[in-house]
């Protein structure tokens, strides 16, 4: 169920009524339905799966992955839930 | 912007990680991950090896391969025995034993079997051959759910009739709460998939990690992702936390992407459904809701009843919720090989047995 | 009372029959003047010889190089679709039976074939085929001394399929063969895994990617000769075709009842083949190849061996990945990057692309 692997959308076009876009994955591309992530523009990154985008990689991309090690060394066990959940 | 970054593959940074594991591990914990992408992950890049001793990763019912109940394999059996009818899967669906007959089968009877990568590929072959009834056998959790959901929205919209879906698809939640309400169970902390959570988000987390007392955190794919996951996981269960985490936020955000789910739930509403080995948890599986009922295969198509015949040997509903260990199975390395599996978990690539029994035999 | 209109004879109407189709119908397969005229149109335009032109069912070889052993291969090819990036059946037929003789330490020097034509098979894309056919040969440096064509009623075959026998001498004194391989070997790929499954894929168009990959298919009998010249002990020789890289090792790790321990980083895969594979699921080390070899050889020979490749045509990123550790009941282990290690079976089965 989850084989996803992130791709850039070169661009958006419609095809048979339903919002189509093009990515590229390193040299391999795709046509992806983007149904599920309509406010999706050419240059930005999304997650593929079985053949349509799932989701738009976050703004904050990869960084927020290395924040949370960074962090992670200074974990403590009063953190509230709120601090958590991102 | 970059798609992942070399550096979430990066081997000193998971062994650093793991090494962080080891020094804060200090009693043993049972971690359970239901997502077959990241059994998958685990057993390719050998993790479990890196891990303290102290720490067991139990793998859950994660591969809707696994999980797909054999009534539904017989079912898709005789939809694609019929005439005229084009059945579509998933690839590895093909390998999946019925009574006596699997996919791979039918299509050496005759039948026309053929994968799909896309659901929507399927659709196509409806629009290309109008005299035939293509059917699409729709299974997987909530990730596929969205996909397959915008398929039929888009066959309705384009007023495609001969496409049909045979209704596999199962939730996590469910799951989650039919293991670790099982009097056996010896799940300690969950990593949450990481995909399931793009689509969905964790907000149905937060009320299983607080009736249960279990840390949940959300999991990616690659390496530096599931050792992230797996610390933030151990370091929640030594502190005696039990809080819903986020270690993927790269894509996954608490309320997760609405259009996918709104589209899900326009389209399907929870029903309850039969989990291979496991039995049936309510509500656990997406049906048809009654606007879209015409896209159902099984009012499509005359069905007779089968007597369904499980192995008795195969025990794979105790190794699917963790409360047995493959090597535990009679079976297992015998009667029960990848290449002639007896059930599901030994057909799959990531499924548990099979990923022992790639394992089983290093150790030797 | 007046004449009916009289027809103006103006000579002979013969319905001749249709000298040009365009495309293969059972007549060609019938042994007469249309089967004669499509092997002289089609194949002995491509492929002449002297051999081939005496127009017997059989053929003579007066060739008797003495001190040399006669290596023999056979393959049928069935490949779908015929024609792919970097390749087609035709080239597929010559290279597939060529490197199998070329694997066993033979120079080939002659190939039969058998076409089996379907009913409604359009000529020009044989023509095309037989044209890449008897490049490959020439590339190769081998004749096409025997053939035969059939042609089956539509729907009895699927287009076209041929099957190729290859002959040639081998060194009485080589000692090749997947039961060779010894513990301290070196296990050395000539080039990059999986391009030719995933140009095959891609050319079915039923996985919705452009990878722009392109098959490997390649003759390697002259790499072969290069490295026997150069006086090197080869123990084994084997292309990883059915079943990847993979497959083809478990195979040779059993016949020589030894374990074969990998090294995942070294094993040089094309950037778009990694990429489609990571989209698709299916894992590089299991696709085929059609041009490309296996070398196992004493470890002390192994930069050797590497630069003699490197040199060569086909060998340019000839790579050490791996090598024999151990006799045993033969198994191949992979080193991933992480350190860790995981054992590599054979392919069970059909390669199926993964959901999860």
């Amino acid at each position: 169920m989850c084989l996803g692997i992130p791709g850039k959308v070169i661009n958006t076009y419609e095809q048979d009524g339903t919002l189509m876009a093009s990515v590229d994955f390193d040299g391999v591309q795709q046509a992806v339905c983007a149904a599920t992530t309509p406010e999706v523009q050419a240059g930005q990154y999304v997650l593929v799966h079985a053949g349509f985008a799932l989701n738009v990689l976050s703004d904050t991309e990869a960084e927020e992955t290395l924040k949370i090690l960074h962090d992670l060394q200074q974990f403590n066990a009063n953190l509230t839930e709120e601090d958590k959940i991102s | 912007m970059s798609e992942s970054p070399k550096n979430l593959r990066d081997a000193s940074l998971t062994k650093a990680i793991m090494a962080e594991i080891q020094r804060i591990t200090t009693q043993p914990w049972n971690i359970m991950e239901i997502c077959g992408g990241q059994t998958h992950a685990i057993m390719q890049y050998g993790l479990d090896q890196l891990l303290p001793p102290e720490i067991t990763l139990i793998h859950g019912p994660g591969c809707p391969v696994c999980v797909t109940s054999l009534q539904a394999i017989e079912q898709g059996l005789q939809i694609a025995a019929q005439p005229d009818v084009v059945f579509t899967t998933f690839g590895d669906m093909l390998r999946v034993p019925g009574n006596k007959a699997d996919l791979f089968t039918a299509r050496s009877q005759g039948a026309d079997v053929r994968v799909v990568y896309s659901p929507l590929d399927s659709l196509k072959i409806a629009r290309e051959n109008p005299g035939k009834q293509v059917v699409f056998f729709a299974i997987g959790f909530e990730t596929t759910a969205p996909t397959i959901a915008s398929t039929i929205l888009s066959a309705q919209k384009t007023g495609i009739t001969n496409f049909s879906i045979l209704p596999a698809n199962v939730l996590v939640p469910p799951a989650m709460h039919a293991i670790l309400s099982n009097l056996a169970n010896r799940v300690q902390g969950f990593l949450a998939a990481g995909h399931v959570c793009a689509v969905m988000g964790y907000h149905e987390y937060l009320p299983i990690a607080e009736r249960y007392q279990i840390p949940i955190v959300v999991t990616g794919f690659e390496a530096v992702d599931l050792a992230t996951g797996i610390l933030m996981t151990v370091q929640q269960l030594e502190a005696g936390q039990h809080q819903v985490a986020n270690a993927y936020p790269r894509f996954v955000t608490m309320e997760g992407n609405k259009v996918a789910q709104d589209m899900i739930y326009q389209v399907f509403e929870p029903v309850d459904r039969q989990w291979r080995g496991i039995g049936t948890i309510p509500l656990s599986g997406l049906g048809l809701r009654p606007e879209f009922a015409s896209f159902d295969a099984l009012s499509r198509f005359d069905l007779t009843q089968t007597v369904l015949r499980e192995s008795p040997l195969c025990i794979a509903g105790k190794v699917l919720s963790g409360v047995a260990k493959p090597i535990d199975c009679p079976a297992f390395g015998r009667e029960c090989t990848p290449a002639l599996p007896l059930g599901a978990p030994m057909v799959s690539s990531e499924g548990a047995c099979a990923a022992y029994y790639r394992y089983h035999r290093t150790r030797e | 009372m007046t004449q009916p209109d009289m027809p103006v004879l103006e000579g002979p109407n013969c319905p001749l029959p249709i000298k040009d189709r365009g495309q293969i119908v059972i007549g060609h397969g019938s042994g007469g003047q249309m089967t004669h005229d499509l092997i002289r149109d089609v194949f002995q335009r491509r492929l002449s010889n002297a051999i081939l032109d005496t127009g017997n069912d059989a053929a003579i070889l007066s060739e008797a190089p003495g001190e040399k052993r006669l290596v023999v291969s056979t393959d049928a090819h069935i490949v779908s679709p015929l024609f792919f990036a970097g390749g087609d059946i035709g080239r597929l037929a010559v290279c597939g039976t060529v490197n199998d003789v070329a694997m066993l330490g033979a120079e080939p020097r002659f190939l039969t074939a058998a076409f089996i034509l379907e009913e409604g098979f359009p000529i020009h894309e044989l023509e095309l085929i037989v044209d890449s056919f008897a490049q490959a040969c020439r590339e190769a440096g081998v004749e096409l001394i025997a053939a035969d064509t059939k042609v089956t009623e539509k729907g009895k075959s699927d287009k076209l399929f041929i099957s190729t026998t290859g002959f040639g001498w081998a060194d009485n004194s080589l000692q090749i063969g997947g039961e060779q391989a010894k513990p301290g070997d070196a296990v050395i790929i000539s080039g990059p895994v999986g391009n030719h499954g995933i140009a095959v894929a891609e050319a079915r168009g039923n996985l919705g990617f452009t990878s722009k990959v392109r098959s490997d298919t390649a003759p390697l009998n002259h790499l072969v000769k290069a490295l026997l010249d150069a006086k090197l002990d080869v123990h084994v020789l084997r292309d990883p075709t059915r079943g990847g890289l993979a497959t083809t090792l478990v195979e040779i790790a059993r016949q020589s009842q030894v374990n074969i321990k990998l090294d995942e980083e070294s094993i040089p895969i094309d950037k778009p083949v990694r990429k489609t594979c990571e989209l698709l699921g299916l894992d590089p080390l299991y696709l085929a190849n059609e041009g490309k070899l296996i070398l196992i050889l004493p470890a002390d020979q192994a930069g050797q061996a590497v630069r003699v490749m490197r040199g060569a045509r086909y060998g340019e990123e000839a790579q050490i990945i791996g090598q024999v550790i151990g006799a045993s009941k033969g198994q191949v282990w992979l080193k991933t990057p992480y350190g860790t290690t995981r054992v590599l079976e054979m392919l069970a089965g059909e390669m199926l692309p993964r959901i999860c």
